[in-house]
């Protein structure tokens, strides 16, 4: 199936086996349930800001396809002790990345390892896959509890 | 009269009503003919020839019905039931003929009965809102399937909610048929139902409801039965007088048709008592600055210039599917079923949704550890084209609390090689997911 791993790679099925931070934050500050309504696939983000608006903790939960799970589990490790201001910047980076308005290399700065989902910009119906945990995020950061790929 | 009338008339149990008169399935060399009928399957897709197992969401169109298009188009493009001029009488002539086929192909007993939406989802809000609005009254309630597509769910839940009445469900067994003691149940129990809305094949798990006998429970008490056969009109024989059914509703693209034509049998003494849908041109009879009568059914609900051009194409494809034969189609289509469901229970990952003993050839089912729009995105890699995600039918994905499925729906050109490959991508996709 070599014809599978622009998309398929590795790292995604590793993260979608086993996504990292796959759990609820009991004291989380920041959280919001994201639906993508056009396939019924939902995740619930769950932070835990500090006083100086840094991402202590950062967790997710819920169900998706690989893509979205993946997505989301390397959401999460990359955006630990991260500022909320570098949270929103990596946010629109990776919008730009997956609508191709933005190259994997100049991504590759603000996104590291995450650029590694740019392949789904080839199978536009599974961009919103992607991006559910990150609207999610975004509703999270700005104190949204519900969001949708739909907006 | 068919043998197939005949059977379906003598019918007098849910077993009986659902057994089919054995007849000759499609050779291999007949199906590889009847392929060649179709443009679009001749491609590759990623590298690979296409294989199109999606006939549930629409069906693939042969050379006639391209053909005859190209023709209306280049000669005859005229409006129907207007001028007086060659192209016009030609195009009249040519679209009431459709509609003639389609009454002959469901056995209706009066091309008057049968009215031409744009889909099959405008012919249900049609009786929903033209009917439903006449008799459903507050306190009153509509029976709907609990595997309804959300084109037979939607309009009457809106409907209850305008007229202030209540929407009952017909719940779903474990196998992915309704629940037929539970049904007696709501009829016996509820003496304000006033419409039974059902599908006479479930899109999205397939499973063949005895409406035969639902109807005819229904008469009892006096219910109007809609039936949705957006599933069922291309690939069994379909007879709407041994039915009995009130209402019968069609696709066009899904019987081979082109897009945008939709059709609706009424009876007669119902459609002529409904008032107008859509209110226009076509639709009259006469009008002054004050006052305006209607046209009889079926133009009473035509308003407005119709898909002429689609509907003749239609009529092109409704002969291309009776040169086949229904029986005929309806018996291969069974053997790939049967066929596609002995493989895909092959494969330990593979859990099959839906289950029900009588069944049109469509297969929902689940990938363990994979998401169905991840078997959708890798299949299509292998040139397969399948259905992933709720169907239109949301109630049914909760009701076996899955989001989605992926979902096969065969057709009469469709292969067994095919159902191979796919096997064969299923197995690659376990593999990669492991």
């Amino acid at each position: 199936m070599s014809d599978y791993n622009e998309l398929y790679q590795q790292i995604i099925l590793e993260h979608n086996k086993k996504p990292h931070n796959f759990r609820i934050i009991e004291d989380a500050n920041a959280y919001s349930l994201g639906k993508n309504p056009l396939c019924g696939d939902q995740f619930a983000v769950y932070l835990k800001l500090n006083q100086d608006n840094v991402v202590e903790d950062i967790a997710f939960q819920g169900e998706g396809c690989a893509i979205s799970k993946a997505s989301a589990s390397l959401m999460t490790k990359a955006l630990k002790g991260k500022s909320k201001t570098e949270a929103a910047t990596m946010i629109s980076t990776f919008h730009q990345l997956l609508t191709g308005s933005l190259s994997e290399t100049s991504a590759k700065d603000v996104l590291g390892r995450l650029t590694i989902l740019s392949g789904v910009k080839q199978y536009p119906v599974r961009v919103k896959c992607a991006t559910l945990a990150w609207h999610t995020l975004s509703a999270a950061l700005a104190g949204q509890e519900e969001a949708t790929t739909e907006d | 009269m068919s043998q197939s009338t005949l059977n379906r008339q003598t019918a007098s149990d849910d077993q009986s009503e659902e057994r089919m008169p054995v007849f000759q399935s499609l050779t291999a060399e007949r199906v590889q003919a009847i392929r060649g009928d179709f443009p679009v399957l001749a491609q590759q897709v990623n590298g690979k020839p296409l294989a199109y197992l999606d006939n549930a969401a629409t069906t693939q169109k042969p050379h006639v019905v391209i053909d005859k298009m190209y023709e209306y188009f280049s000669t005859q493009n005229g409006t129907v039931r207007r001028g007086v001029y060659h192209l016009s009488e030609i195009s009249t002539r040519e679209y009431d003929l459709a509609r003639a086929k389609f009454a002959k192909f469901i056995n209706a007993p009066s091309p008057k009965e049968i009215v031409i939406t744009k889909g099959a989802t405008e012919s249900v809000n049609l009786v929903a809102s033209s009917y439903g609005q006449q008799v459903v009254k507050s306190g009153d309630a509509v029976l709907v399937s609990g595997l309804e597509h959300h084109a037979n769910l939607v309009p009457w839940q809106q409907l209850c909610l305008m007229q202030n009445a209540t929407l009952l469900k017909i719940p779903v067994l474990d196998d992915g048929t309704l629940d037929q003691d539970a049904y007696d149940t709501l009829l016996n129990t509820h003496d304000n139902i006033k419409i039974l809305a059902v599908n006479h094949v479930s899109n999205a798990l397939g499973t063949i409801n005895p409406i035969h006998s639902m109807i005819a429970k229904a008469h009892e008490k006096g219910i109007v039965v809609v039936v949705d056969g957006a599933q069922s009109t291309p690939h069994m024989p379909v007879d709407v007088q041994a039915l009995d059914c009130d209402f019968y509703i069609s696709s066009g693209h899904k019987m081979y048709g082109p897009t945008g034509v939709g059709l609706l049998y009424g009876k007669m003494d119902l459609l002529d008592a409904m008032p107008p849908y859509q209110l226009g041109g076509d639709m009259i009879r006469t009008v002054s600055f004050e006052k305006t009568t209607f046209a009889p059914p079926p133009a009473r609900f035509e308003a407005g210039t119709p898909a002429i051009a689609e509907v003749i194409g239609l009529g092109s494809a409704i002969d291309y599917i009776e040169s086949i034969g229904v029986s005929t189609i309806d018996a291969y289509e069974k053997e790939l079923l049967h066929y596609a469901t002995e493989q895909l229970n092959a494969l330990p990952e593979v859990t099959i949704i839906g289950t029900a003993p009588e069944k049109a050839a469509i297969v929902s089912f689940k990938v363990e550890g994979v998401h169905p729009h991840d078997i959708g995105t890798l299949l299509d890699q292998e040139g397969i084209a399948l259905r992933a995600g709720h169907h239109c039918a949301q109630p049914v994905m909760d009701r076996f609390s899955v989001p989605a499925t992926a979902r096969i729906s065969l057709s009469f050109y469709n292969t067994t090689e095919e159902i191979d490959a796919l096997v064969v991508g299923i197995k690659k996709i376990v593999k990669l997911f492991k």
